[in-house]
């Protein structure tokens, strides 16, 4: 009998989804959903905070979702998905025991090796804190391997701040700083008001001993990219999540195609140093 | 945060001590509780705050509608900046939203100063034109509403 080894063994096709159960339904905001998937068959794939899953509605289409939870937190995946289009429409409306297909994980996620012994600071716009959420509840597990950590996280309004209950916990750690911010409120809301960029130059930072983590809108991560850099840290320790218009999502179709790379295989979490260059292109 | 000198104040930092001796001249700590405005919109523009502690929120209301909050400024932030051009007036309110210290400086003092020592005042210029710079940035990104539905 032939036993394959493990160079020669054939990997997973990557085209072909594996079917998931939908265990669990939160709604967040609104308009957005948290769902946990469970694999109806074997274990699901080792993933790290920041990769990306394409999950597929049958009939509907298919569409790239940053996972929202850690690894250690579900024996499935958490997704945060956002009613924007037909078949994120269709994801944020199924009901618990759906089955959906999904392929990944993809792509590079946040660099939680490298900002080990360091200080972190993340910075999350709207819903960019879904792909940041598994870098935090990460170095909470494992708090000591980290110097200090900051969120910043910015929403349009009290509304709409996404987690929370879970922002609020963060905020009550005294390891942690926290500061939440909106882009505008009523006189009512007791909390900061302006755009999360503005934070940084409230924020304490060893800018050479600091990684920064940044998940927003795209024109939101520009600024935030400069408020760093002024701030003194080097290009090469500011890493942004980028999103494109993901199809294949192994760098074949070029549907995501950034410069000389793919969103989906180089990123979609990127190095500053290596993508400043293409952030003010507008064809890109 | 406590309140102890305010004059280590980032915006402060480097400047000579003949003119911290000289803005101190023009300068009066002033405190406010909660809920106390600083600046109501359509007075006259007449003093410069930084705050030293506590935060101010930056308010502004239309007809018929509830105040909106756009800014809310801290430690360090300069509270009003309209001293600087014509015509002079608050286009604001700027309300304390816990108790807040702040220093005070009389515009007519500050102006004076800067016209009869140009170096002094082209430095301090170059102190608060940033502070414009940043505040038309963050400006910017809310008017384009980043975080809706587009």
């Amino acid at each position: 009998m032939f036993t394959p080894d493990t160079d020669t063994a054939l990997a997973p096709d990557p085209f072909l989804p594996a079917l998931y159960r939908v265990a669990s339904v939160r709604r967040d905001l609104g308009d957005t959903v948290t769902i946990e998937l469970l694999p109806k068959l074997g274990a699901r794939p080792e993933f790290t905070p920041g990769q990306f899953n394409m999950l597929y509605v049958p009939g509907v289409g298919e569409a790239a979702i940053s996972m929202s939870g850690h690894a250690n937190e579900s024996p499935g995946y958490l997704h945060t998905i956002r009613d924007v289009g037909a078949v994120s429409a269709a994801l944020t409306h199924l009901a618990t025991g759906a089955q959906i297909g999904v392929r990944g994980p993809f792509g590079a996620g946040w660099p939680m090796r490298e900002a080990e012994g360091r200080d972190v600071l993340i910075i999350a716009g709207g819903l960019g804190m879904a792909p940041l959420r598994p870098a935090v509840v990460g170095i909470l597990a494992d708090r000591a391997r980290y110097g200090r950590v900051s969120v910043l996280t910015g929403s349009r309004n009290p509304n709409d701040i996404l987690y929370r209950e879970e922002v609020q916990d963060w905020r009550q750690r005294l390891d942690l700083d926290v500061v939440v911010t909106v882009d505008r409120a009523d006189v009512d809301w007791r909390g900061n008001v302006g755009v999360a960029p503005m934070l940084i130059a409230r924020a304490a930072i060893d800018p050479g001993n600091t990684i920064a983590m940044v998940c927003g809108p795209e024109v939101m991560m520009r600024v935030t990219a400069d408020m760093l850099l002024h701030a003194g840290l080097a290009a090469e320790r500011i890493y942004l999540s980028m999103e494109r218009n993901m199809k294949c999502a192994i760098g074949l179709c070029g549907h995501c195609q950034f410069g000389p790379g793919f969103v989906c295989k180089d990123g979609p979490v990127m190095r500053l140093d290596q993508i400043a260059h293409l952030l003010a292109v507008r064809e890109i | 945060m406590t309140n102890d000198n305010p004059w280590a104040l980032p915006f402060f930092a480097g400047l000579k001590p003949e003119w911290l001796e000289r803005l101190a001249g023009c300068a009066t700590p002033r405190s406010y509780p909660a809920d106390a405005y600083l600046i109501r919109e359509g007075g006259a523009a007449a003093q410069c705050q930084v705050i030293t502690q506590g935060h101010v929120a930056l308010e502004i209301a239309a007809p018929g509608r509830p105040p909106v909050v756009f800014l809310t400024l801290g430690r360090g932030d300069v509270a009003g900046i309209s001293w600087l051009a014509p015509p002079y007036r608050w286009s604001f309110d700027a309300r304390a939203v816990e108790p807040t210290h702040t220093l005070a400086f009389d515009a007519v003092c500050l102006n004076e100063m800067f016209e009869a020592d140009h170096e002094f005042g082209y430095v301090m210029m170059k102190r608060f034109l940033p502070v414009l710079v940043r505040r038309l940035q963050a400006t910017r990104l809310q008017v384009l509403d980043v975080y809706a539905r587009h």
